[in-house]
């Protein structure tokens, strides 16, 4: 690539970094969400369809966030390729919001959905602590990292701003 | 099956046929009108008719299960081939002048407009579905010819309106941003996916247990599966409508 179209890219990255952040963390969202739904329900039939326990706001929250989260995935793949229609699609902020998204989700669906709204644990008839704490560890892991991600591409973006 | 029911099926049944040989006719004298969407209109009446008659609605009197594949192929399938396939363009080609002129007044219409609006629409389509599912309506449709006649009419129409008011392939006189869409979308699709998740545990009255989680689990996984290609359509629009003008220029 020669050195003016590299400025270019850079500039176009710049103006559109919100877009390749919220792309990032909407298909995050819907990565994470799909994946709980294959591998969870679907493969190893540890959730369930539904808990007698969950709560009527568990069970509204679980069906907004798996309606939206079915959305995210398709908006942001879209929203990807006008990325790179746009030729500013920044494949490093792009996973730190993708990142940023899925820890969250998961953090969101370990801490909220399962254990405060009851909509389902993550596995029956065993001692649930450990799979709780792996669950929402790793969460939290992903999360950290995605932010750690997403803050050094915006350092990067100010350096450029400065140059 | 009394001889009510194979009127029912056969006044369900009749407009799709109708309006399918109109849509055809129109369509083959219409040099320049897409086989594409022409086969779209036919697997839509398909869709439909095989909903309303035959042995689909025959088993649905006694299962769940069945009750649920012909939902999802009368409210949500047969009115996204039919919108797909762009019937009111085809109308408004084919009419004489003065015909396609009332016709496109009546589209601007206070009701129409009403109608066509995505919170309307989704209140009519879901709102339907939670009325239909969640009072003594069930067990009254299968005890009354008219009113299941009335019910199978509005699960059509109301999967229509809904589906041409997220996505806009025939012309609409007030339309909405997409963001505004999507959020309807989703709205929906979450209230499809409540109301199949409450049916897994409050069957309608003379619902089994078994009948019913196995009929909401298909309402919910068949109501993401149609509710995709609306999401992939309506983003397929926004992609094409947010073309950056600079790239419009050089591909010229």
């Amino acid at each position: 690539m020669s050195e003016k179209n590299e400025a270019m890219l850079r500039r176009n990255q710049k103006n559109y970094a919100g877009r390749n952040i919220l792309s990032g963390f909407l298909f995050g969202l819907g990565l994470i969400a799909f994946i709980d739904e294959v591998v969870f329900h679907q493969l190893l039939h540890w959730h369930h369809f539904y808990d007698l326990s969950t709560t009527t706001a568990g069970l509204i929250s679980d069906g907004f966030f798996h309606a939206f989260s079915w959305f995210a995935t398709v908006a942001a793949l879209f929203m990807v390729a006008d990325l790179r229609r746009r030729q500013s699609f920044w494949l490093r902020r792009w996973i730190g919001g993708t990142l940023t998204g899925a820890g969250f989700f998961q953090l969101y669906d370990g801490l909220v959905q399962h254990k405060w709204m009851g909509i389902h644990q993550i596995r029956y008839g065993v001692d649930i602590l450990p799979y709780d704490l792996v669950w929402n560890i790793s969460a939290l892991v992903i999360l950290i990292a995605g932010i750690v991600v997403w803050r050094q591409t915006s350092q990067m973006k100010k350096q450029k701003e400065t140059v | 099956m009394t001889t009510a029911h194979y009127i029912a099926e056969g006044i369900l049944a009749a407009p799709f046929i109708l309006v399918c040989l109109l849509y055809l006719f129109a369509a083959f004298r219409d040099a320049g009108w897409p086989a594409r969407r022409i086969g779209l209109f036919v697997t839509g009446t398909a869709a439909a008719v095989i909903s309303v008659l035959g042995p689909i609605p025959r088993m649905a009197h006694d299962s769940f299960v069945i009750h649920m594949t012909g939902h999802l192929l009368l409210g949500m399938l047969a009115p996204l081939c039919l919108v797909l396939a762009a019937p009111v363009t085809l109308a408004l080609r084919a009419l004489p002048v003065p015909a396609a002129k009332k016709l496109a007044k009546m589209l601007r219409s206070r009701f129409v407009t009403i109608i066509s609006h995505p919170v309307t629409a989704t209140v009519l389509n879901i709102g339907g579905l939670w009325f239909l599912y969640t009072t003594g309506l069930y067990a009254l449709m299968h005890a009354s010819a008219l009113i299941y006649i009335i019910i199978h009419v509005h699960i059509f129409l109301a999967g229509y309106a809904f589906t041409a008011s997220i996505i806009y392939i025939d012309p609409m006189p007030h339309r909405y941003s997409f963001l505004f869409r999507s959020g309807v979308l989703v709205a929906a699709l979450a209230g499809h996916g409540i109301l199949s998740k409450y049916l897994y545990v409050s069957p309608p009255a003379g619902v089994g247990q078994e009948a019913a989680q196995a009929g909401s689990m298909l309402m919910y996984y068949g109501g993401d599966a149609v509710d995709i290609a609306i999401m992939v359509i309506l983003c397929w629009h926004w992609y094409k409508a947010a073309r950056p003008r600079e790239e419009k220029a050089v591909a010229v």
